[in-house]
Parts: C-alpha cells; sequence; structure tokens
C-alpha cells in the first residue's frame, strides 16, 4: 500500500515538474511550481523528516509563490511577461539533464547513507531539547544558522537598495486597498487570529517536537502580509527605528549568547546543559521575530509610494 | 573568549548595531566596530605568530557532530587583508559615501553591508567546514550584490541581477558538490576528508564544487558579470568587490585542492585549471586594453589578475606538492591575492576620487589630473606597478616565486603566460597613466583633500612594502601548512 503510495507521489512530483518547465506561460508555471513544492513536502513527510517538510511548504511553497505571483504581476503591467527564448530553455535543459544524470550515477556507486552516526545519540542528552533537528541547528551547528538568520537580514538590505531616491522615506510596498466587507477584508479579519496561535506553537513545540522559528516566523510573517493586503494594518516607512530592532534582535541575541557561551563555558556559542532549554528558547523567540518581519518586509517590497498598485 | 571569534563577531555586531540606530549613530557604530574588528585582527595575528594555528571547537561540538573553525597562517594572512582594506575604504566612505554626497538610501545601506561583508569574509577564511563555508559565501555574495545595486543607476541594477545570478548558480553547483561529498563520508570537516579513503563519487563531488566556485570567482570564461558589477558599484564598494570578494571563493577551491581533496584530480585537470587562468590572464587584459572608462579599465584587470592564481594548481598541486618548489609556487600565488587586494582597492578608490573631483572616470576628462592631485596619480602609479609585476612590488615577489617555480617544474609556458601577462599590464595601465601625467587639463577639478587622497597612498604603499619585506609574510603563511616549507625566498 505505502508503496503504491510513494511510487504515485514520485510520478506526481515529475510529471508537475515536467510541466513547470515545459510549455509556455509563465503564470502557469508557477501555479504548477507552487504545487510541486507542496508536493515535495509530501514527499519530505513521507521521508519522516517532518520539519523539512514545514519549512518546504511554508517557504519553499508559499512565501516563494507569493513572490513570484507579485513578481509576474508587476511584470504583466509592464508588458513585460515574456518567456525566454526557446536557446535559452534548450541549454538549461541539457545542463539540467546533465547534471541529474551525474547525481543519479553518483547515487548507484554510493553505499545507502547511514542513519545519523553514533556522535549524535550521544550528544543529544546534552543537547538541552529533544527535537534532533532542533538540536542541530540552534545547538551542535548554531553557527551555520546563525549566519544563516543574516543572510536574511542582508537580502532585505540588498532589497532596500533598489528603493527609487524619492520614495525611500514612503512605506514599504505597494499602496494596498480592499474593498470594504469584500473576501479580503473578511479573510483579513478572520486569519491572522488563527494564524497567530499557529506560528506561536510552531517556536514553542519546535523544541521538542517538529516545528522551530523559521517555520513559526514564515506563518507569523503570512498574519502581517494577510493584514497588511486586507488594509487593516499600514506597512510601516524604513526610517522606522522599532521595526528595525525587530529586524536585527534575532542575531543580536544570537551573537551575545554565543558570546556570553565564549566567556562563561569556554567557546563560543556553547549552551551549558542545565541552561540549554531556556537559551535556546530565548534564541528561539527572538529569531522568530526577526524572521517573520524580515519575510514579511521582503515580500512587501521596497516601498514604491508613488505608483498604483 | 579568543581572538578568532573576535575578528568574526564584532563585525557581526556593527552591522547590526548600523541597522538598529539612527542615521549618523549608525555611521559612528560601524566606524567604532571597524576600528575594533582591526584591533582584533592584530591581536589575532600576534596569537598566530606566536602559538601557531589558532582553534575554535564552536559549542564544544567537536567535528564530525559540530563546526571547527581554524586560523592558519593563509587565514590569517587574509583576514590581515581584509582588515587593511576594509580599513582604508572605511575611512575613504565617511566622505565618498555620505548622505549629502550618496543620498540617505545608499548612505544607509552602505555600513551595514560593508561589515557584513567582512564578517562573512573573516567566516570564510576560517572554515573548517564545507557546508558552513557555503552559509558564509551566500552571506557574501548577497552583501557584494547588494553592494552593487547601491549604485542605483539601470546599468548597476542590471550588473547585480547578473551577478546574482551567476552568485547563485555557483552556490548551487558548490552545494550539490558538498551534498555528495558528505553522502559518501559522512563528514563536511576539511579534516576529517582529508583522513578518509577516497571515495568513486569524489571527482564529481570535486568538480561540480569547482565549477561553482570558478564562477563565484569570475575566473573565464565565468567572468562576464565582474566587469559591469564592479564598475558600477560606487568607488569604496568596488574596491571591496574587485579587492577581497573574489579571493574568499579562491580560497576554498585552494583548501579543496590542496588539503581536502588533494590526490583526487588527475594532472590533467590541474592543467585545465591552469589553462582557464592563463585564458582569463590574456582575455581580461585585452579587453582592459579596449576600455574608454577607468572604472571598466580596473575591473578587466580583475579578471586578468585573478588568472595568476590558479597557475598554481599544476606547478604546486597533485603530485607537485611534494616536490621542493611547491612551496615556492604555492606562496607566490598567496603573495599575488594581498598584493592585488591592496593595489585593487587603492585603484578604485583613486578612480572614486576622481569622480568626485571631475564628475567622470572617462579617460578624455581625466586629463592632466596628476598636477591637482599629485597624491591620488602617485597612489595610481604605485598601484600600476605591483599590478605590472614590477621590482620592489608585493606583485613582483608574486611573479618572481611563481615563475622561478614554474621553470623547476618543467613548466616553462606558465613563467611565458606570466611575462606576456605583466607586457599586456603595462599596455593597459599605460593609457590612464599618460592621461593622468598629460600637461594640459581640461576640465578645473573640484578640490579633494589631502587626507581622503592619503587612503589609497597609503594602500598602494603597503603592496609595494609586502615585496620590499617579504620574508616575514612568506615565513608567516607556511604556518600550519600541510606540506610544510622546504625553501626559503
Amino acid at each position: 500500500m505505502s508503496l503504491a503510495l510513494d511510487l504515485a507521489l514520485c510520478a506526481l512530483i515529475l510529471g508537475v515538474a515536467l510541466a513547470t518547465v515545459a510549455g509556455s506561460g509563465l503564470f502557469r508555471a508557477i501555479v504548477f511550481f507552487i504545487v510541486y513544492g507542496l508536493l515535495v513536502a509530501v514527499g519530505w513527510v513521507r521521508l519522516g523528516a517532518i520539519d523539512v517538510a514545514l519549512a518546504e511548504a511554508a517557504i519553499g511553497a508559499g512565501l516563494t509563490g507569493v513572490l513570484l505571483l507579485a513578481a509576474h504581476g508587476r511584470l504583466r503591467r509592464l508588458g513585460t511577461a515574456r518567456d525566454a527564448s526557446h536557446g535559452a530553455h534548450l541549454l538549461s535543459a541539457l545542463a539540467g539533464a546533465a547534471l541529474a544524470a551525474a547525481l543519479a550515477w553518483a547515487w548507484f556507486v554510493l553505499p545507502l547513507p547511514e542513519r545519523p552516526g553514533p556522535e549524535l545519540a550521544a550528544a543529544m542528552p546534552r543537547a538541552g531539547v529533544e527535537n534532533p533537528v532542533t538540536a542541530v541547528l540552534l545547538n551542535f551547528r548554531a553557527w551555520d544558522t546563525l549566519l544563516e538568520s543574516i543572510v536574511l537580514l542582508a537580502a532585505l538590505i540588498g532589497l532596500w537598495m533598489l528603493t527609487r531616491e524619492r520614495d525611500w522615506s514612503g512605506r514599504l510596498g505597494l499602496p494596498q486597498h480592499s474593498r470594504a466587507g469584500g473576501v479580503l477584508a473578511s479573510f483579513g479579519r478572520v486569519l491572522p487570529p488563527v494564524g497567530l496561535l499557529i506560528g506561536v506553537w510552531l517556536v514553542w513545540a519546535g523544541a521538542d517536537r517538529h516545528g522551530g522559528a523559521f517555520q513559526g516566523g514564515t506563518v507569523l510573517a503570512a498574519v502581517g502580509l494577510v493584514a497588511a493586503m486586507a488594509g487593516l494594518v499600514r506597512p510601516p516607512r524604513i526610517g522606522a527605528r522599532l521595526w528595525h530592532v525587530a529586524l536585527m534582535i534575532g542575531p543580536a541575541v544570537f551573537v551575545l549568547a554565543g558570546l556570553a557561551g565564549a566567556i562563561l563555558a569556554g567557546e563560543f556559542l556553547t549552551l551549558p546543559p542545565p541552561i540549554a532549554k531556556p537559551a535556546i528558547l530565548t534564541i528561539e523567540i527572538a529569531l522568530t521575530a526577526s524572521i517573520a518581519a524580515t519575510l514579511a518586509f521582503l515580500v512587501l517590497g521596497p516601498p514604491e509610494e508613488g505608483r498604483a498598485p | 573568549m579568543n581572538a578568532l571569534v573576535a575578528v568574526l563577531a564584532l563585525p557581526l555586531l556593527g552591522a547590526l548595531a548600523a541597522v538598529a540606530l539612527p542615521p549618523r549613530a549608525g555611521v559612528r557604530a560601524a566606524l567604532l566596530a571597524t576600528a575594533l574588528t582591526v584591533a582584533a585582527t592584530i591581536w589575532l595575528l600576534l596569537a598566530v605568530a606566536r602559538r601557531g594555528v589558532q582553534g575554535v571547537i564552536l559549542g564544544g561540538w567537536e567535528p564530525p557532530l559540530g563546526i571547527g573553525l581554524a586560523a592558519d597562517g593563509l587565514g590569517a594572512a587574509f583576514i590581515a587583508m581584509s582588515a587593511a582594506v576594509m580599513g582604508g575604504v572605511a575611512l575613504a566612505a565617511r566622505q565618498m559615501m555620505a548622505p549629502d554626497v550618496v543620498g540617505a538610501r545608499a548612505a544607509f545601506g552602505f555600513w551595514p553591508l560593508m561589515l557584513l561583508l567582512w564578517a562573512a569574509l573573516n567566516a570564510v577564511f576560517v572554515s573548517r567546514d564545507l557546508f558552513n563555508l557555503y552559509v558564509g559565501l551566500e552571506l557574501l555574495s548577497l552583501a557584494a550584490v547588494a553592494l552593487v545595486a547601491i549604485g542605483g543607476k539601470e546599468a548597476a541594477l542590471a550588473a547585480a541581477m547578473r551577478y546574482m545570478i551567476f552568485a547563485l548558480a555557483g552556490s548551487l553547483l558548490y552545494l550539490a558538490g558538498v551534498v555528495l561529498a558528505y553522502a559518501a563520508h559522512g563528514t563536511l570537516d576539511i579534516g576529517l576528508l582529508a583522513a578518509r579513503d577516497a571515495a568513486p563519487s569524489d571527482g564529481l563531488a570535486l568538480a561540480l564544487m569547482t565549477a561553482g566556485l570558478l564562477a563565484k570567482t569570475a575566473i573565464f570564461p565565468f567572468h562576464v558579470w565582474l566587469p559591469p558589477a564592479h564598475a558600477g558599484a560606487p568607488a569604496p564598494a568596488s574596491a571591496l568587490l574587485s579587492g577581497l570578494v573574489p579571493k574568499a571563493s579562491f580560497l576554498i577551491i585552494l583548501r579543496l585542492w590542496f588539503e581536502a581533496m588533494p590526490d583526487r584530480a588527475g594532472f590533467a585537470a590541474l592543467m585545465l585549471l591552469a589553462g582557464l587562468g592563463a585564458g582569463a590572464v590574456i582575455w581580461g587584459s585585452l579587453q582592459a586594453m579596449a576600455q574608454a572608462r577607468l572604472k571598466m579599465i580596473v575591473a578587466y584587470s580583475t579578471v586578468a589578475q585573478l588568472g595568476y592564481l590558479l597557475l598554481v594548481f599544476p606547478i604546486a598541486g597533485g603530485d607537485g606538492a611534494a616536490q621542493p618548489w611547491a612551496a615556492g609556487a604555492w606562496t607566490g600565488a598567496m603573495f599575488q591575492v594581498l598584493s592585488h587586494a591592496l593595489a585593487k582597492a587603492a585603484m578604485f578608490l583613486s578612480a572614486g576620487l576622481y569622480l568626485a573631483a571631475v564628475g567622470s572616470d572617462r579617460l578624455g576628462d581625466l586629463r592632466g589630473l596628476a598636477r591637482t592631485m599629485p597624491m591620488t596619480a602617485f597612489a595610481f602609479a604605485l598601484a600600476a606597478v605591483t599590478l605590472m609585476g614590477l621590482p620592489p612590488s608585493g606583485g613582483f615577489t608574486a611573479k618572481y616565486l611563481m615563475m622561478t617555480a614554474a621553470f623547476a617544474a618543467g613548466q616553462w609556458y606558465w613563467a611565458l603566460v606570466m611575462a606576456l601577462g605583466g607586457l599586456l599590464a603595462a599596455a593597459y595601465l599605460y593609457r590612464p597613466m599618460a592621461v593622468l601625467f598629460a600637461r594640459e587639463s581640461l576640465i578645473a577639478p573640484r578640490p579633494v583633500t589631502r587626507a581622503a587622497q592619503a587612503v589609497p597612498l597609503v594602500l598602494a604603499g603597503a603592496s609595494i612594502l609586502l615585496g620590499v619585506f617579504s620574508a616575514p609574510p612568506f615565513e608567516f603563511m607556511q604556518i600550519g601548512r600541510p606540506d610544510a616549507a622546504e625553501e626559503g625566498l
């Protein structure tokens, strides 16, 4: 039964991937790409990697989908939503096929992957949390996660550099209008409380079960975006200090906690086992705030007050 | 707490403070973080010189579970190079990136991006973990692309976009190789990987990682994104992008081919890398000759100068690593990295001063500027001496070491490429020099302070001093090297 399910899933993933890259029409490709992300998330569930599945669904399908749709809408308004040339298609298809063939060859010559080595099992009792994914992200390989949270900030500053000089003091994104009593306005009132609960739960539960700062932060960002699109809240201006603090508080808490570990426990980013759990939770809560704010601002885009939506 | 952690944490904290604080206080915090990081770099250099390789096991978790960092002589020398260039750029940027010069947008973005770039560079220079290197490269590339976009003009945005596509494609190829290496060996640590037996997929992993890193290093024929990006950014940003950024991905190639998987590639692969390098030297130089704008000449010169670095692989790599000439070739390439960083930063900052003075960097508009801005012209000339490889500059030491090693290894043709590259550099740098030192001048330049002119002069002077006092850095870079040096200068 489960084999049949997996085979069907694989066939679906491949079919939707093919539908994304083959054929014409940008909009069609974007819709298929979103479906593809959701199917891959199901694939991760089947492989038992629930945390990856959550991240893939929230970021890979959800947030990326919103960004692609927004980009498509903008290109259409500018009248430049064209497909790339056939030559470019062919070239990327050949490169992709060659890479896939090489990786497939490697899959056959390599031994089957082992479960994570004995080092992980031996270290888990000292990690402070039960979820091994959270333990790897916030403790064993915390330096990666710290740098990744700062990558988001660099991306946002880079995006803001695309602002026109005269729009710099304006509010983020295009001005939003929604019809009073329309679908968006009513959704905008119902979804945020639910999303808020889910987002906070994902962060809180992430310590011992599935979830974490990235997944929870994405959901919270979506809450803010829905509220902004429904016209319930107005996006802030780039100069709003309090929001800048929200952008950097997560990485800042992370770096300072790492330095405290260096002074108290001997090495940068050390979390002594007795206080590891509260320390990880504190870092995760601060990171969630920063991730949510950064992702929401990334989707809103730079200020463009001068232009109609 | 040690110096290695300080050079990573200080620029990060400075960048975060520059984001959170109001504009004026933000710039002050960024300058303070710059000064502190330079001090921490000196502390690290002293520690490495006295006590050898400085290592950190992050969080106390030993690899393969955790991540190890180590500053060997090579890594510490690269960190010192970043500190020198960053310090000079920060001083120059106080005026060049002021809000009344470039607008509130660019003035806000420059400081956090500069410090994030610095943190990413230092993180890459000391990381011993292949995936951590990927994360460091991502931060580096995004900050670098954003620094191009700061330029704000349509051409700069298009160049930034092209740069991003190349950088992301490079990242994905590198990541695919990392995944293969992890699948085969169950570790990402460079030291542990070196101790494992070769797996059949290692060649593919090495090829994928190298291809991705070559695209990020702008090695011919993946160089097309570099000239418009480096010429379109504001001059202080160009100095960072051209002088420092490609060195990070090059260092990873070096660590892969000399430390992590030294025996996995055949001689043909080493020759292919050097062939690309030779192509870069010749093509980049020819293109530089054809340019009409000073910043484009300097940017194409970067394409050419990066090419020399790849000549090290067949001379000192593979079976050559055990030969007596390997240390000379290897250290020569490192001298090329360091002296090019200093000289190229000086050139871009000089170009920025000329832009500020006459509002253009077209060669025709720069006529006779050596008379009104002699310090800047002298800085440009000193930097040119290094790029041409004339004695007694750091560029000369680099080429001397690499050429003697090439002859010793029986690969005289690479020495020929180096000699030709020096002649071509003289040819493409002659035009801007002849214009600058012309007798008549067309445009009356706006005055530029002596303090601003001193910055590129100090950087260019340092690239010369690297050749005059070449023995201490030579010895320093051997600290912690896998095959210890057997020969001095």
